[in-house]
């Protein structure tokens, strides 16, 4: 099971409190991991990528691993850390300050 | 006993205001959706208890609301808003081409027969419509085919379509308006659309006859006299009494011709309603004051409404959907500030008092007048 932390408003859209657990298979990427995040939460479907694209949305960045994923193509593997459970994946509001 | 409720969308939150029709004593539920921008917050005519709201965010997009027991419970609903086809290009500000993106709903029209049905006014400008309850949206594409989509150039809130109203004699007609692009009617359900801006002078523009360009902030109707209506342009209120074919500017004796909000008495068709705003970049009521103006002629003759509202040291400003009137037999009428106040009067504008003073900025009132 692969932990995702969500940001505060997705939190509240979703209902959820804290981390929640993704199981995505054997082929863990992000991309594989958004796929099963929005199935089993359908309301958060075009709030962190592109309903048609499946692109990021621009203020919204991964994390893991103290690593930025945002960059990176959505088919590479996870970090082993994240796969294993040992590390949550971090979805970001991207801020630059208050 | 019949009672009101408001409903208010803000920066930080939607909330519903609600008193029995003597409108003294005011319950206030919310915030829901906690930290979201509300644009807008809609009932339907055919049910008062389905409520639409337009949630969204600049970090995690946009979402649909829908409430099935008059706000008090919300689930979440379709978010999909794909343009019809390849979108093309609109004007930037600087006059270059720019792609067509969807950013967000400004405004929320449910149909006045059919709970599932609601039109929505996007950004980038185009209307979207559901039958099912918001599960599903799509486009109208006829109006940004009008053929004038490509010189239409957003306003400095952005390229919106913030009004639609329909017609309640023929539901073949709606109108519509964007910033800055001008108004736009449909007569056949909005296959095909034409814009209905004849008369109005705008400074940028130097063809006075121009089809399109002009920044309309407000259209307001009477159900009672659909071909009547009422515009809040940029600068100007205006009037037409051939639903659109040409314009005339009653602004008259008000202190300022600027403004964003614009309503019309619920049982006087030619009584209306305004609230004069200091421009072009102050953007807050003239001399420090709030003052609801109103011209019981239909325009050109106004007096200022100021009883209960602040005379001094006051600078908010009063967004384009954040006015509404109900339809008790005195009528009501509601207006929100960016300051986080949302003043009501029980008699048509003659006396004010606050519902509540420290919301978030208002962005949009509507009400809805309760059986």
């Amino acid at each position: 099971m692969i932990r995702v932390e969500l940001p505060a408003h997705l939190r509240t859209l979703a209902r959820v409190d804290g981390e929640v657990q993704i199981d995505v298979g054997d082929r863990a990427t992000v991309r594989t991991l958004l796929d099963a995040l929005e199935a089993r939460y359908p309301v958060l479907c075009g709030t962190i990528r592109d309903h048609d694209t499946k692109e990021r949305r621009p203020f919204v960045r991964f994390f893991a691993c103290e690593e930025d994923l945002s960059h990176e193509t959505p088919d590479a593997p996870l970090p082993r850390a994240v796969v294993a459970g040992t590390e949550p994946f971090l979805v970001v509001g991207a801020l630059a300050g208050g | 006993m019949s009672g009101v409720r408001v409903l208010v969308g803000t920066r930080k939150g939607a909330f519903v205001l609600s008193s029995d029709g003597k409108r003294e004593q005011w319950t206030v539920e919310g915030p829901h959706f906690a930290g979201w921008e509300i644009y807008h917050v809609k009932g339907s005519p055919a049910d008062p208890n389905r409520v639409y709201a337009s949630q969204g965010s600049s970090w995690f997009g946009q979402v649909m609301q829908r409430s099935d027991d008059g706000g008090k419970t919300w689930a979440p609903v379709g978010n999909k808003f794909a343009y019809d086809g390849v979108p093309g290009t609109h004007q930037w500000y600087d006059g270059t081409p720019h792609p067509w993106e969807f950013k967000r709903v400004w405004h929320l029209e449910p149909s006045l027969t059919d709970p599932d049905a609601v039109y929505a006014g996007v950004e980038d400008a185009a209307l979207f419509q559901t039958t099912d309850g918001g599960q599903n949206w799509r486009e109208l594409p006829g109006l940004r085919g009008h053929g004038s989509g490509a010189r239409w150039q957003p306003g400095a809130g952005g390229l919106c379509l913030h009004t639609i109203l329909l017609d309640p004699k023929d539901p073949q007609r709606i109108f519509i308006a964007i910033s800055a692009a001008g108004a736009f009617r449909t007569d056949d359900g909005g296959a095909t659309w034409r814009a209905i801006n004849q008369g109005l002078r705008s400074e940028h523009i130097p063809d006075p006859k121009a089809e399109v360009g002009h920044c309309v902030h407000r259209l307001a109707m009477h159900r009672s006299r659909p071909s009547v209506l009422f515009m809040q342009k940029h600068w100007d209120v205006m009037r037409t009494d051939n639903a659109g074919d040409s314009w005339q500017e009653v602004s008259g004796n008000l202190p300022t011709d600027f403004g964003f909000v614009i309503d019309v008495h619920a049982h006087e068709p030619e009584t209306i309603y305004v609230v004069p705003i200091k421009s072009d970049s102050q953007h807050f009521p003239p001399d420090g004051k709030l003052r609801v103006f109103r011209s019981r002629t239909g325009g050109n003759e106004w007096e200022p409404l100021t009883k209960g509202l602040p005379q001094r040291d006051c600078y908010v400003n009063v967004l384009r959907d954040a006015m509404a009137i109900d339809s008790l037999d005195s009528c009501g009428v509601y207006f929100g500030t960016t300051g986080g106040q949302v003043y009501a009067s029980k008699d048509a504008g003659d006396s004010w008092a606050p519902i509540v003073r420290d919301l978030p900025a208002v962005l949009s009132v509507e009400v809805q007048t309760l059986p």
